[in-house]
């Protein structure tokens, strides 16, 4: 019933992957959207960094710049030594197998005319893997790790239901045996209990397999189940990262806390609780405010926060926040 | 609680296709009362949206919506249509969507399509029309609605233009608000903006709100009473707070321990608890409880016949036949963490 | 939404069913279209054995009427030319320069629009100039400039038919892939390891062949008209018999002896019109919308 969640790694075990202040940026008729903006993280091997933040904060399109989906302008993205950004997209080909990605929407990144077979072989055969009855056998392995039957090989997408489908989608990300997967909202088209069971199925085969997940999601709570360190997204920069129990114990970035008031949460002993609400709109990404770019909402908010960027600060062990007060 | 603003009785939506009807929503009754809030809750499919749809009488062919009666402030309704029932949408029922883009005209400013909605149901004249939707843009807490109010829609954010969606819906002072996943669509902070928002309104002007979401989050913080639907039928209907404390069907159950968060006793990941399975496909609804198949507390008299609404507390009733052995059980398991 | 939902219910086997073939046998001028574009073929394949010989030969009396002669139903034309042997052995001019030509325009059109598509950037922008700079050109009288330069042969006509008629096809290929290319198919595909090749033609392509397939079922019709009006203007191949040829050629007695222009015109217009219903039919199959019901 119960089990361990710490990350099985000692804080002096080197991280899997670091990246060091990376920077994306998108030029369109509008402007210039600064999507990435100097962002840093590291995350070990076998944990899970949750990556939270509002539409628009940029997590997807850092998760994308990780897995090289998405040009960085500038920064690095290490992964056990290599400098990914740094390679050519044929030279990026061998590091993908320790990469992979699994889409919010599997059927819109599956291939509509593969059968699952098909699809889940696909990355065995691009990187020449096995022969074909081994890559067979591949594939009902994986398809029984997900929790999928043998002759689903045969079908295809569209037959399955919604979480069968991202099933199909983690199966393949698993093909390879990655050391990292990004989950780019992963639950997020799904119902509640059918979200249960695929963030069952993620954290198991993570127990299992030892793979390090960089979990991205606006969903806060599906964030707080899985994670083992948390990092907050605001209009392109992490305003705070921490531990899991940190983060929600003490919230040091006012936006942090914000988010955490703005949920609506079944507490059947707090009822008609009324919360501290945000105030405003989020700024539009063309044109973020200057300075700390929550200023503008931020009860807390001072005349130099509209003046000066505030830097991450470590504000406790393991506990950095971009905030002048934290 | 006097008379209900809006009282259905046996709605249902029948889609007619090659080889029989498949029933969407399935004979279901509620009340709404004035300055209440009734949360219709469920999972993707379960036939919440189209029973929003239906009091609108907005279901299109082949579609077919029957039922009892649908009364609205005791007048009945159900069938209208044409001119009565053009007159009664916006006027006395009037509906805010999911995706406020979709539902807003792009080549009209938001002062014009408020003033439309205005004077689609009232006689005044131009000028008096467009103060009103000035003040109305004050009331959903639009800053600066004299300006505002010469925007088009893809001046405003989503938020604003969800603002906008509510401020054509109470261009008329309905009776009743139907919100399909009015914030489904939105960013959480924004979210919480727009829910209390419409808190306030029905606080203020008594308007009654059916609230359709499949979050029980909000469920918990913006409704009075929660009716749960399965595969088109109601499960479960109770006060907000006796559904949270004390669920009593084991889809409802199933509902709030498949939520994540809070999940963690001592720094250890407790397992989520999944409901297993999926939802059964219209074409192939079983005769007995539609929950049968992915129920743990199931028998086979679940199997024979729909199970009745059983009347629970005041004003709840549960559609189920085993609430004491889920009860139990509930207890047993309470026990075994307690060690 | 309430549709969607009611889709998602359908038995996964009920929607195997419902593909394209099935979709495109229940439209009524798909199967018509089927059924004259089979009667065409027929034509063409069977003109050796119903009408052995040259069909440009002289075998009878000039100007005779259809049904004056038994051994010519269709009569015979100014030089006493089987009009029935030429309209025959035309069918299989036509649907020859048609399918070949179209062959041809899909090689070039799919190859630039799926390229142009798929990189975009500088690729994209050179290869849409060089569209638009044979999309200028009236595609009929590029053709018929082309031909007039090279000498007619059934060789240069299929050539500048096909030189001419992608543009269109380069534009809808290009157009598919744009879509598809920024979805989340392409970065699943790309985060795999996939090379480009491999994602253009496993996985794009594949995606992209309904509405290729309905388009160049009509660029086959316009292929035989272009064809038919180059014959009928001189520019035919003199050593074959062709449907427009012989509607040229009959032009002049059109007054006296209308049935030696008008009986091939008869046949261009049933081949095209053939097309054209089966193109119709299964654009409507293939619709996305369709598929929802």
């Amino acid at each position: 019933m119960h089990q361990n969640t710490q990350p099985l790694v000692a804080t002096h075990i080197e991280p899997l992957l670091t990246v060091n202040d990376l920077v994306v940026r998108f030029d369109s008729s509008r402007g210039t959207v600064h999507a990435v903006d100097g962002v840093s993280l590291s995350i070990k091997p076998g944990e899970t960094l949750g990556l939270v933040g509002e539409s628009g904060c940029g997590k997807s399109t850092l998760g994308r710049a990780i897995a090289r989906l998405v040009e960085p302008q500038s920064g690095s993205v290490r992964l056990g030594g290599v400098d990914l950004t740094r390679l050519t997209r044929s030279g990026m080909r061998p590091y993908r197998r320790d990469i992979q990605v699994v889409f919010q929407d599997p059927l819109a990144s599956l291939d509509p005319r593969c059968t699952v077979g098909m699809l889940i072989g696909e990355p065995l055969r691009i990187h020449g893997i096995g022969d074909r009855r081994q890559r067979r056998d591949r594939i009902a392995d994986l398809l029984s790790k997900v929790g999928l039957s043998a002759d689903s090989a045969d079908r295809y997408p569209h037959q399955f239901s919604g979480g069968q489908r991202q099933r199909i989608g983690i199966a393949r990300a698993l093909a390879l045996d990655p050391r990292l997967i990004i989950l780019d909202e992963p639950v997020s088209a799904l119902d509640v209990s059918v979200q249960a069971q695929i963030l069952n199925l993620l954290v198991d085969l993570q127990s299992k397999l030892g793979v390090a997940y960089l979990f991205i999601s606006h969903d806060l709570s599906v964030v707080e189940y899985v994670s083992d360190r948390v990092a907050v997204m605001y209009l392109g920069r992490i305003v705070e990262t921490s531990t899991r129990e940190k983060l929600w114990s003490s919230p040091a970035h006012p936006y942090t806390r914000a988010l955490f008031d703005s949920i609506p949460r079944i507490d059947t002993g707090d009822l008609g609780r009324r919360r501290h609400m945000v105030q405003g709109d989020l700024p539009s990404a063309y044109n973020p405010p200057e300075g700390c770019h929550f200023h503008t909402r931020c009860p807390r908010a001072e005349e130099f926060c509209a003046v000066e960027s505030p830097i991450l600060r470590t504000v406790a062990d393991s506990h950095v926040a971009a905030c002048h007060f934290a | 609680m006097g008379e209900p603003v809006l009282s259905v009785d046996g709605l249902s939506v029948r889609f007619d296709r090659k080889g029989g009807a498949l029933t969407a929503v399935d004979g279901l009754s509620f009340d709404i009362s004035a300055g209440e809030t009734l949360a219709i809750v469920g999972e993707s499919g379960c036939g919440k949206s189209l029973t929003a749809l239906a009091l609108l009488g907005l279901v299109a062919a082949p579609g077919r919506i029957e039922g009892r009666s649908v009364k609205l402030q005791g007048r009945d309704i159900l069938g209208l249509e044409g001119e009565a029932l053009r007159r009664l949408r916006g006027n006395r029922i009037a509906m805010i969507f999911q995706e406020p883009m979709t539902a807003l005209n792009p080549v009209l400013t938001i002062g014009e399509q408020i003033i439309e909605a205005i004077t689609a149901h009232e006689d005044i004249s131009h000028q008096k029309a467009r103060d009103r939707a000035v003040s109305l843009l004050d009331r959903v807490r639009i800053a600066d609605p004299r300006r505002r109010v010469n925007d088009y829609p893809h001046h405003l954010s989503g938020g604003m233009r969800q603002r906008v969606m509510i401020a054509i819906a109470l261009a008329c002072n309905p009776a009743l608000l139907v919100a399909d996943e009015p914030t489904t669509a939105l960013d959480v902070t924004i979210q919480s903006q727009i829910l209390e928002l419409l808190d306030q309104i029905k606080r203020e002007s008594g308007t009654a709100i059916l609230l359709i979401t499949h979050d029980l989050g909000v469920v918990s913080e913006y409704s009075d009473r929660v009716l749960v639907m399965y595969a088109g039928r109601k499960v479960e209907e109770r006060t907000t707070r006796d559904l949270l404390k004390s669920p009593l069907h084991p889809y409802t159950r199933g509902l709030i321990a498949a939520r994540p968060g809070r999940h963690h006793v001592n720094g250890l990941r407790t397992r989520l608890s999944e409901i297993p399975g999926m939802v059964p496909s219209l074409a192939e609804m079983p005769h007995g409880c539609g929950f049968a198949a992915r129920c743990s507390f199931v028998v086979d008299a679940c199997r024979i016949a729909r199970p009745p609404l059983i009347p629970v507390g005041a004003d709840g009733a549960v559609a189920c036949l085993r609430i004491e052995e889920a009860r139990a059980s509930e207890h047993a398991a309470a026990r075994c963490d307690a060690y | 939404m309430a549709l969607v939902d009611i889709v998602a219910h359908i038995p996964p086997a009920r929607i195997a069913q419902d593909n394209a073939f099935f979709r495109t046998a229940r439209q009524p001028s798909a199967v018509v279209g089927v059924l004259l574009l089979g009667f065409v073929v027929a034509m063409a394949l069977l003109a050796n054995q119903i009408f052995p010989g040259d069909p440009l030969d002289f075998v009878g009396q000039p100007f005779q009427r259809p049904g004056e002669d038994p051994s010519f139903p269709l009569g015979t034309d100014m030089l006493g030319r089987d009009l029935a042997s030429g309209i025959f052995h035309g069918a299989r001019i036509s649907l020859l320069i048609g399918a070949v030509a179209t062959a041809m325009s899909l090689v070039i059109g799919v190859g630039v629009g799926a390229f142009a598509g798929y990189y975009g950037g500088k690729i994209d922008a050179s290869l849409m100039r060089l569209t638009e700079f044979f999309q200028t050109i009236p595609p009929f009288l590029f053709a018929l400039t082309i031909v007039a330069i090279l000498q007619p042969s059934i060789a240069t006509i299929v050539g500048a038919i096909g030189v001419t008629a992608w543009p269109s096809l380069a534009r809808l290929v290009r157009a598919e892939f744009l879509k598809l290319r920024h979805g989340d198919m392409v970065q699943a595909e790309i985060a795999l390891g996939a090379s480009d090749m491999r994602i253009i033609f496993r996985h794009l392509l594949p995606n992209t062949l309904a509405p290729i397939i309905v388009s160049a079922s009509v660029m086959v019709a316009t292929a035989i008209l272009t064809e038919s009006s180059l014959a009928f203007l001189g520019l035919g191949d003199p050593n074959v018999v062709s449907w427009g040829g012989m509607v040229g050629a009959g032009r002049e007695v059109l007054r006296s002896d209308w049935y030696i222009a008008t009986l091939p015109g008869v046949a261009i217009v049933v081949a095209v019109l053939a097309l054209n219903l089966l193109g119709d039919g299964l654009n409507d199959a293939v619709d996305p919308k369709q598929e929802r019901r």
